[in-house]
């Protein structure tokens, strides 16, 4: 079979339509997994030893199974106890979850990173715990962390087609349905390809850029 | 009442697939990371160029469009692969890409003076990586490649969408069977869990094993 520049651009506008909700999931998953990744870290962090220790063993368990098989799990068994999520939401929820467990990692080594010197000197100086946070840990933890959940941010837009296996409509559920109609699979499969290519090429790019940015003063 | 026993059966025939699986991806995946890690750090232009397109290219896209694209496209080229030779390979190429990095990064962090005492010895390049260099990065890559196998036992998974009876698919099935999700669903994810906790076991053995005898060379 050969390649088809006319095929290529019928099918363009259905893919973009995929795209869109491609890009809908990342938003919202990365959106969501900063925020769980936050209270993965922070549970670890200080909460009584019981609570973090529970806390630490779901977190390897999320991130020892596969993406996949949590959607699965999210999508079919949670029906059963009377929680119905629309697939969007429900592949918005698998990330959120999956990549919040990397995003825990990355603010507990960022926290950790911060020298002890530093939250004693918040001390002396009579600063609250919040205080302290807000203004002297956070601003020093943030920054180093900016590479390295960029990083994540790449890898979740990557994994997007697995939502397609709960019957989410985004760019590759589109190409496969297209190319299901059409029994013409070179075209759809290919330029989903390209499109995630090109994609991941840019945020390399921009990925460079913010290493630059924020890597710590004396490796610059 | 459903009987278990069969559909259990089931999901462990669809675990031997995932281990068998996740074994061959990681062997292919091994072999590419160390042609192309090292291929990085060529003195060839060209061999430095392919290398990197090749780790490029498999790291921009994910495991899944490299699968469909291997299962549903290269037919078209004239190669027909069954779904789990496409497993293989795709799996073991997507792994192999962000081995290769590991590999890279580990060679290069290997100190100066040690190639400089390869050179002052008059070893050959060849033997100074074979003898010198690479017996002293393998520990540094270790712990990085037991993540690797750990994220390939999870993209096996994938492979139940291009109708491999490995455990997720298995899993499906037992669901569309018995209309039980919560039974099925539970114990493969257990599963797949244990199988990352006897990697990552596995890989600690392993790093023990082979930084026997480097004591008190490294800081």
């Amino acid at each position: 079979m050969e390649w088809d520049w006319n095929f290529v651009w019928e099918i363009m506008p259905t893919l973009i339509e995929g795209l869109k909700i491609t890009l809908l999931a990342t938003v919202f998953g990365a959106a969501l997994a900063a925020v769980i990744g936050l209270a993965f870290a922070i549970l670890r962090m200080t909460a009584p030893r019981p609570i973090a220790k529970t806390t630490s063993f779901v977190v390897e368990f999320i991130r020892g199974t596969p993406l996949l098989v949590q959607l699965y799990f999210i999508f079919y068994v949670l029906p059963d106890i009377g929680i119905r999520l629309p697939a969007l939401l429900a592949g918005v929820i698998g990330l959120g979850l999956h990549y919040g467990t990397y995003a825990a990692e990355v603010y507990r080594a960022g926290i950790e990173n911060v020298p002890r010197g530093q939250w004693e000197a918040a001390k002396a100086t009579n600063l609250t715990t919040r205080q302290t946070w807000i203004h002297v840990v956070l601003p020093q933890a943030i920054p180093p962390m900016i590479p390295a959940l960029a990083n994540y941010l790449i890898a979740m837009f990557k994994e997007t087609p697995l939502l397609s296996a709960i019957t989410v409509l985004e760019l590759m559920n589109q190409a496969k349905s297209v190319a299901n109609s059409s029994y013409r699979y070179i075209e759809p499969m290919t330029l989903v390809g390209v499109f995630f290519l090109i994609m991941s090429l840019i945020s390399v790019v921009f990925l460079r850029f913010l290493e630059d940015r924020f890597s710590p003063l004396e490796q610059r | 009442m459903t009987d278990w026993s069969g559909y259990i059966g089931l999901i462990l025939q669809g675990a031997l697939v995932t281990m068998e699986l996740t074994v061959m991806g990681s062997a292919l995946a091994v072999v590419m990371a160390f042609v192309a890690g090292l291929g990085r750090v060529s003195r060839s232009m060209a061999i430095r160029a392919l290398a990197t397109t090749y780790i490029e290219f498999f790291r921009g896209t994910s495991i899944f469009v490299q699968l469909f694209w291997v299962y549903f496209v290269l037919p078209f080229a004239g190669v027909t692969l069954s779904p789990l030779q496409a497993g293989v390979l795709a799996l073991g190429l997507n792994v192999g890409a962000y081995g290769a990095e590991v590999v890279r990064g580990a060679v290069k962090a290997i100190g100066r003076e040690q190639r400089e005492a390869c050179i002052a010895l008059n070893l050959t390049r060849a033997q100074a990586m074979r003898h010198i260099i690479l017996p002293q990065a393998l520990p540094l890559m270790l712990p990085t490649f037991g993540n690797n196998a750990i994220e390939l036992l999870k993209g096996t998974a994938v492979v139940s969408l291009i109708s491999l009876t490995d455990m997720t698919f298995q899993a499906q099935v037992v669901r569309a069977q018995t209309g039980s999700t919560l039974i099925p669903f539970a114990t493969i994810l257990v599963l797949y869990f244990l199988m990352a906790l006897a990697i990552s076991h596995g890989m600690r053995w392993l790093e023990r094993r082979v930084t026997r005898g480097l004591d008190g060379m490294r800081t």
